[in-house]
């Protein structure tokens, strides 16, 4: 078992020079870093696998069918879950669009949806769409003052509302706070309420069991999670896939195709249209091995120490303002200094190497709540180490010191 | 080009390290008048991701010259804006024609900040001036 210290070797990227100083990459919530292994595997597809899958007799299609759906054993594996309830999609985008498309012609006007306040644009839009196309009303569960969902007031209006859909961040990725989904997933179940988790951000850190979670949908995304771009995964329950009607359709998907009439494969193959992107599903298989091989709670209790380390170490700054919840919460830190533009001061830590993320992080609506025109985010990984907070503080304090 | 360009021209390339370089762009920023809140209208931004910008153009039919006017609510970006203008303002369509913006900044080392990748709007700054003088050339 490597010591999360050790860990930072896999990452080729990060022991790289950038420019005039050293790259510190604290921006691992729009994409995590890749190691190695999940590099060299994508490389080793094109160079000894390239085949289509589930297409060709021959050998080499063979192979690389067996490769493509070994990954998903995997996942399925990783997730507690069986192999025919994963779904390989481009990204946790198209799988939040995918359900919500889905559930057009079984949703009307007398149905509600319930989102948090926290969520991504990505779990906002597609349910606002789905609401505008069916009269079906949109509720937001409300959060305070500091951005944390308040939980009794949730409790309050699911009972009201009875959602046929409640859709839920597992964190939140402009603040990085762990949502409450456990309880509010088990006390929608007396309502028969459709349960959609967006697992974006939480899958790489929290590790998600899904047969205890008990959600009916959960999603997410390959490049957040040491995985290749392109590539996400939708688990939903095995029923709950046969209901929902097709996303897109072509080749692969069918059972048998007339001019007349069209019948559809089961799930998982009724929602991969197509020719996936197999490079990027064999490599993943690669990402969760290298997440298998983790002692996670050495993991959490590390990422823990450097997250209490980066808010401390924020704090003893003057004039910094920090967002979220500070207790429960994936690695992620939104602050703002005084009232300068979150663009000016990720741009001059960019002067020092500093990757960070700035901006409304595609939370607008949570922005206007927390009477903001964005933040400075630093999201942690595993990867990261003491010396990036700081040379990151470093960095910021410089900046500051022109800003002022 | 116009004395204040090439003033300013002359202060960024003479900065010895980026702090200072930096310093004097948000200086620049600083000198340039802020909009009145009812010119910042959605029909004058330039789409950035990041930052908010505002441009208006025209042409002074007086003598031929360009006047550009713009603000932005980041400093940096602000400053980055005020070389632009300083750049265009006063000349004639047919003088702005021949500004290489890429070129300049080259020289500047701020070619960064061209790249569509910033998200700040620049390079679509640039790109408005550069359609609006091709409509009187």
């Amino acid at each position: 078992m490597k010591s999360p210290a050790s860990l930072r070797a896999d990452f080729p990227l990060l022991n790289t020079q950038f420019e005039h100083a050293p790259l510190v990459y604290l921006d691992s919530g729009a994409t995590s870093q890749k190691p190695s292994c999940v590099i060299e595997a994508i490389s080793r597809y094109y160079s000894e696998q390239n085949a289509n899958v589930h297409r060709g007799i021959h050998t080499l299609s063979e192979q690389a069918t067996t490769a493509y759906e070994a990954t998903r054993t995997q996942l399925a594996k990783y997730l507690s879950v069986s192999s025919s309830e994963i779904v390989w999609t481009k990204g946790a985008t198209e799988a939040i669009n995918l359900i919500a498309y889905g559930l057009r012609d079984t949703i009307d006007s007398s149905d509600t949806i319930v989102i948090s306040a926290l969520e991504h644009h990505a779990n906002i839009v597609p349910w606002q769409q789905l609401c505008q196309k069916t009269g079906a009303k949109l509720i937001v569960l409300p959060i305070n003052e500091l951005g944390i969902l308040e939980i009794d007031n949730a409790y309050q209006i699911i009972e009201q509302a009875q959602p046929t859909v409640l859709a839920l961040s597992h964190a939140s990725n402009a603040l990085g706070n762990i949502q409450p989904i456990e309880s509010l997933i088990q006390f929608s179940k007396q309502f028969n309420t459709i349960t959609v988790i967006d697992g974006a951000q939480g899958f790489l850190h929290l590790q998600p069991n899904l047969k205890e979670l008990d959600c009916d949908y959960y999603v997410l995304s390959a490049h957040k999670a040491l995985g290749p771009t392109g590539l996400g995964a939708l688990y939903g329950k095995y029923e709950a896939l046969c209901a929902l009607p097709v996303y897109q359709t072509g080749g692969e998907m069918i059972d048998s195709v007339s001019f007349e009439h069209t019948t559809f494969a089961a799930p998982p193959a009724k929602f991969e249209a197509g020719t996936p992107n197999i490079s990027a599903v064999i490599a993943f298989k690669s990402a969760l091995e290298y997440l298998e091989s983790l002692n996670h709670t050495h993991i959490r209790a590390y990422e823990l120490e450097l997250f209490n380390y980066l808010v401390k170490s924020l704090r003893a700054i003057d004039g910094i303002k920090i967002y979220g919840d500070l207790i429960n919460n994936i690695g992620t830190v939104s602050f703002n200094y005084k009232n300068e533009h979150p663009y000016d001061i990720a741009h001059l830590l960019d002067q020092n190497g500093i990757a960070v993320r700035s901006g409304h992080h595609c939370t607008q609506p949570l922005m206007a709540h927390l009477n903001v025109s964005g933040t400075v985010r630093v999201s942690l990984a595993f990867y990261n180490n003491h010396q990036d907070i700081d040379l990151f503080i470093t960095a910021l304090k410089t900046a500051i010191s022109l800003l002022d | 080009m116009n004395q204040e360009y090439t003033t300013l021209k002359k202060t960024i390339i003479a900065a010895t390290s980026w702090q200072d370089k930096y310093r004097h762009i948000m200086l620049f920023g600083k000198m340039l008048p802020t909009l009145p809140d009812a010119l910042k209208v959605d029909s004058a931004k330039v789409s950035g991701c990041e930052s908010n910008v505002w441009l208006y153009l025209e042409l002074n039919e007086s003598d031929n010259t360009l006047v550009v006017v713009a603000d932005s609510d980041t400093r940096i970006v602000k400053g980055i804006v005020a070389i632009i203008l300083h750049c265009f303002n006063g000349l004639t369509p047919i003088e702005a024609e021949q500004i290489d913006i890429a070129s300049e900044f080259t020289q500047m080392d701020l070619i960064k900040h061209l790249s569509p990748s910033r998200g700040n709007g620049i390079k679509a700054i640039a790109n408005e001036i550069t359609q609006f003088i091709a409509r009187y050339n």
